[in-house]
């Protein structure tokens, strides 16, 4: 069974044993605009929760992805190079960021859940 | 004035405002204004969609004014004290393009200057963020004779793109036989415009100059044909990007020249033969021993854009020049930019790199536009 968390900067990540997916949410997509080039890390990178994880360019800007969770990069998803527009079509799917083996699944904990996130999300702006 | 983006300071709103918002505009501030980034497809589809078929643009936030004198000369040769251009050698209903000029040759305005049908009558336009200081500058330069009159009850809209003269015409015929760089008096869909076949896409096109309380029906009338979506000022960037185009406060300010900015052909021969404009020693020195640094294009050889700031460095990893716009092209396919490189590193072919993200990403320099531009040639006959 998947655990989806969220983070306040607008990524998620889905758990599946000790896999977790790592993507920016359907909300970040749309605010970000068109995206046009994302930068992703070394496969077997580590990475500690709130380090850059990624860089996610839209036309007129470039944003940072923060990992969710620490962790080492185990696969990147190589598809957006040649079509970075998956992120705005399937940000939740298809447009996914990087797969990382956790090392503090306990941290998970600490992110938002679907509810909570969805409220934070409202209660934006 | 009140404003529908998340900015607490109070922005100034156009004619089309309200127009913006009903078709879903993300609103973002810009130059003092509440003004739309993108409509509802997206930067990416209104670029393509200009070079397609047409974009409508409002640039009602830019200047315009007139400069009035007793005839062509004397409204001319004052306003040449402040620009380097041939203001004097314009036709009636042409179009030239000119800088405003400090003391120290410095741009402090690229702008948009006709001559009108009526004598001594000048249009101007000018950039949005730089309007208050241009009209008070040139206000304050002017001798007793000449006055200038700022337009506050005119808005600007801008028809882009291959379709956009044949849509246009449908409300206006007489645009079909109009020059690049000319401006004439037509009623459009009856009523009264100043239309310019002129633009900042590199595309086909008219900028419309409109009375401020038929903006938006004029706007709604050009919406309502097939081939025209609404474009926001992200696209405009985009296009104007690929085009070579400068932007003001970019890719040349108050510190660059028009030498150093590759715009040395906006003074003519008998300018330079004058040297009578603002900054001339510099400028003419710089004409004649050449300049220490240049604007140039740029093109990434990766995927990554590289954005204003960006450091260009040469091979050893000196700094050599600095990217003054930079981003992703749509017509392109991958990121442009242009910036400033020492005059030695300014030659198409050039190999250079950018420091992205503490990469260096290596690029060439490259003769701009990076889009083939379709201004309208007049068949020759």
């Amino acid at each position: 069974m998947s655990e989806i968390r969220f983070t306040d900067q607008h990524e998620w990540v889905r758990v599946e044993g000790e896999t977790a997916t790592i993507g920016i949410t359907d909300y970040a997509q749309e605010q970000l605009g068109d995206v046009v080039y994302v930068e992703l890390p070394e496969v077997g990178k580590p990475v500690t929760a709130g380090d850059e994880a990624a860089v996610v360019e839209s036309v007129k800007a470039a944003s940072e992805v923060y990992a969710p969770v620490s962790g080492e990069i185990i696969e990147v998803n190589s598809d957006l190079e040649g079509a970075p527009g998956s992120v705005n079509e399937d940000a939740m799917g298809r447009g996914w960021f990087v797969k990382m083996k956790l090392s503090d699944a306990s941290e998970l904990a600490k992110l938002m859940d679907e509810d909570a996130y969805r409220a934070f999300v409202d209660g934006l702006a | 004035m009140t404003t529908h983006s998340a900015d607490t300071d109070v922005l100034e709103i156009t004619p089309l405002h309200a127009l913006h918002i009903e078709l879903g505009a993300k609103m973002v501030p810009f130059a003092g204004y509440d003004m739309p980034v993108q409509y509802k497809d997206g930067v990416l589809s209104e670029h393509l969609h200009t070079r397609a078929e047409a974009g409508l643009f409002d640039v009602s936030h830019m200047g315009q004014a007139f400069l009035i004198g007793p005839d062509h000369e004397a409204v001319s040769r004052a306003l040449e004290a402040l620009v380097p251009g041939d203001i004097l050698g314009l036709t009636p209903g042409s179009i030239r393009y000119t800088l405003l000029l400090n003391d120290k040759g410095g741009i402090r305005d690229d702008l948009m200057v006709t001559r009108t049908q009526e004598d001594g009558k000048l249009f101007l336009i000018v950039n949005a963020a730089c309007k208050h200081q241009d009209f008070a500058h040139i206000e304050a330069n002017l001798p007793g004779d000449i006055k200038m009159q700022r337009i506050e009850d005119r808005a600007l809209i801008a028809l882009q793109g291959p379709k956009a003269v044949e849509v246009l015409a449908r409300f206006a015929p007489a645009v079909l036989s109009m020059d690049f760089m000319t401006s004439e008096n037509i009623n459009v869909a009856g009523i009264p415009c100043f239309v310019s076949r002129s633009g900042y896409t590199g595309e086909d096109g008219n900028e419309i100059s409109v009375p401020a309380d038929k903006a938006v029906e004029l706007t709604r009338k050009l919406l309502g044909e097939a081939e025209v979506k609404p474009i926001g000022l992200g696209a405009r960037d985009s296009l104007r990007l690929e085009a070579g185009l400068c932007l003001y406060g970019h890719d040349i300010d108050e510190t660059t020249t028009p030498i150093e900015g590759a715009l040395g052909w906006t003074i003519g021969k008998r300018r330079r033969a004058e040297a009578n404009f603002p900054g001339t020693k510099i400028i003419m020195e710089q004409i004649a021993s050449g300049v220490a640094r240049k604007r140039v294009g740029i093109l990434p050889e990766g995927k990554a854009p590289a954005r204003e700031h960006t450091e260009i460095v040469d091979g050893a990893g000196n700094v050599i020049g600095e990217i003054t716009s930079g981003g992703y092209g749509p017509t392109v396919g991958g990121p442009i930019a242009m910036g400033y490189v020492e005059t030695a590193f300014a030659k198409v072919g050039m190999e250079v790199e950018l420091i992205v993200r503490g990469k260096g990403r290596p690029a060439k320099v490259v003769a701009m536009p990076f889009v083939e531009k379709r201004f309208h040639r007049p068949a020759k006959n």
